[in-house]
């Protein structure tokens, strides 16, 4: 067996198990950090395929910023664990049409190249071409008008997010810090010169 | 030298080769690390301990040498305490993934222009992400402790990393458009040309003078991601419980190693993107590694400097700080050099 074919299977295993275990652990904090595991061994298949460029984006936007706020999230929330299983078996028949029909979008990609649907082969990119600039060059020149949607949608989500935290006029009573650093000690202290008073 | 003991290896494991010599360079980077974040933790005491007019350790071997070896091994005798309750294999798991990230990194780091264990194109992004998972082991340490103080601890340190990751990912963009590189040897040869650097006055060429805003952001935003003071708000033990309260022995160190460990990675990056890295500051001195350790101790001279002489940030400036000062200034930077380069004034040519 070569090397890599080696390491490829050593990362899927990985990534089916994570997997697995993503949806019958029972704490969610564990399933959290399960998808992380996932999210890691995906990124080394995609090492494997030279995608150098997706797979550490994967790792920098999903492992980096996204769990780490699910993982925020699931940890403050008081999850009650038989709430959460109460309505199982009445889900169960959407979730497994939903589950058929990605099986059967996947089956379709993979077996693509079997069947001969798909019209040309991925691309191999030769092995010293850097992935990002390639990407760049693309996504500035053949793809810009998506690629600035993109970016005015987010735009959109970021503003929406603020919007929505943002209820009324802050009601906090901090001092802005430039006010702060000019205050004098007389501004606030005053020493007054009292008569010594005598006892009688 | 070197072929002969590649030779000798070659005939020992045969096809298992490749992974033995990854793993022999792997130790040669880990284990004087590892030695240099020992000496590390007694260097700035004893560098403290001057600045404040003491003497520092002095007791434990000829000038104080062993007290690194001998605090580790008083840690690993202690015991390490899971507190009730605490999720145990998490709690067990946070120290490592803090600590991890901090050597995973150095798989890319290039020590002068041939020596490096990977010379991978994108090493710089790799850098970043891997960065970015050291977060993991401040909320998961915070959360498995079971403890109310920890869990807000490691909220509060994990949302300072994540707020100065921007500042210095925006400052580190401003570096990659100026060298047009990701690659850590191409941005470091880049700084090598220049007008000054043809006049033999090397240090003027280096990204430090044309980016001296962003070489700010970057070296104060270093210091608030590895939680050093005055940004340490993690172990700020006289107002404010940190997200280790619950760590004891062995794993309570390992968080400092980790903080350590960092701390010598960013140093070698800023030396790296704004110093010059490997080259020599001047025409008639010839480059080399000792260039480099050098500069990684000036800057790591700095983090010590500064500790030993400013308070400890109040929480909501150190966020004020990240969010509306740093941020805003590296976007109107990024847009100053973006205009600069396309200008004809421009020195990157």
């Amino acid at each position: 067996m070569e090397f890599k074919t080696f390491v490829f299977y050593f990362f899927a295993a990985i990534m089916v198990f994570a997997g697995l275990r993503v949806i019958t652990s029972r704490n969610p904090v564990h399933a959290a950090l399960f998808l992380v595991l996932a999210f890691f061994s995906a990124s080394g298949v995609w090492m494997l395929l030279q995608a150098e460029f997706l797979a550490i984006a994967l790792i920098l936007i999903y492992v980096g910023a996204v769990m780490v706020l699910f993982l925020f999230v699931v940890m403050l929330l008081d999850i009650n664990l038989d709430r959460l299983r109460e309505g199982f078996w009445d889900y169960l028949p959407l979730g497994s049409i939903i589950a058929l029909l990605m099986v059967a979008e996947m089956g379709l990609v993979l077996g693509g190249n079997y069947l001969g649907l798909l019209e040309s082969h991925v691309p191999q990119a030769a092995a010293d071409a850097s992935n990002v600039q390639a990407i760049g060059r693309l996504i500035f020149t053949e793809y810009v008008y998506p690629f600035e949607l993109a970016s005015v949608v987010l735009l959109v989500g970021i503003v929406a997010a603020v919007a929505l935290t943002q209820r009324g006029k802050r009601k906090n009573k901090a001092v802005s810090p430039s006010q702060q650093v000019f205050v004098k000690a007389r501004d606030r202290v005053t020493v007054l010169q009292m008569p010594a008073e005598k006892r009688d | 030298m070197v072929d002969a003991l590649q030779g000798l290896l070659q005939g020992l494991f045969g096809s298992v080769f490749p992974l033995v010599w990854a793993l022999l360079k792997i130790i040669l980077i880990i284990a004087p690390l590892l030695l240099a974040v020992a000496y590390l933790t007694f260097w700035e005491r004893k560098v403290i301990g001057w600045m404040q007019v003491r003497i520092g350790p002095n007791r434990v071997g000829p000038w104080g040498l062993i007290q690194p070896i001998a605090d580790g091994l008083k840690l690993f005798l202690k015991e390490v305490v899971v507190p009730t309750g605490a999720d145990k294999s998490v709690f067990l798991i946070a120290p490592m993934f803090a600590f991890a990230p901090a050597l995973a990194a150095w798989a890319v780091v290039p020590f002068n222009d041939t020596l490096v264990l990977a010379n991978v194109n994108a090493s710089l992004l790799y850098i970043m992400s891997i960065g970015s998972i050291g977060v993991y082991g401040i909320i998961l340490a915070g959360w498995a402790s079971n403890s109310k103080y920890a869990l807000l601890g490691g909220m509060r340190s994990a949302a300072q990393m994540i707020s100065y990751e921007i500042s210095m990912g925006l400052a580190l963009v401003v570096v990659l458009m100026v060298s047009n590189s990701l690659n850590l040897g191409d941005i470091v040869g880049g700084q090598g040309r220049g007008f000054f650097a043809d006049k033999g006055l090397g240090f003027l060429s280096w990204n430090w003078l044309p980016l001296l805003p962003m070489f700010v952001v970057y070296l104060v935003s270093i210091v608030a991601e590895t939680n050093r003071a005055p940004f340490d708000m993690a172990e700020g033990e006289s107002e404010i419980v940190g997200f280790h309260c619950e760590y004891s022995g062995m794993a309570f160190a390992v968080f400092f190693l980790a903080e350590y460990a960092n701390m010598i990675l960013v140093s070698t990056l800023t030396a790296l993107l704004f110093l010059g890295g490997w080259l020599s500051p001047v025409g008639f001195l010839p480059d080399g590694l000792l260039w480099l350790f050098m500069k990684i101790a000036a800057v790591l001279f700095f983090f010590l400097w500064i500790r030993a002489t400013f308070p400890r940030y109040r929480y909501d400036q150190i966020m004020r700080l990240g969010w509306k000062v740093f941020i805003p200034l590296c976007l109107i930077w990024l847009v100053v050099v973006g205009c600069w380069m396309m200008s004809p004034l421009s020195i990157w040519k």
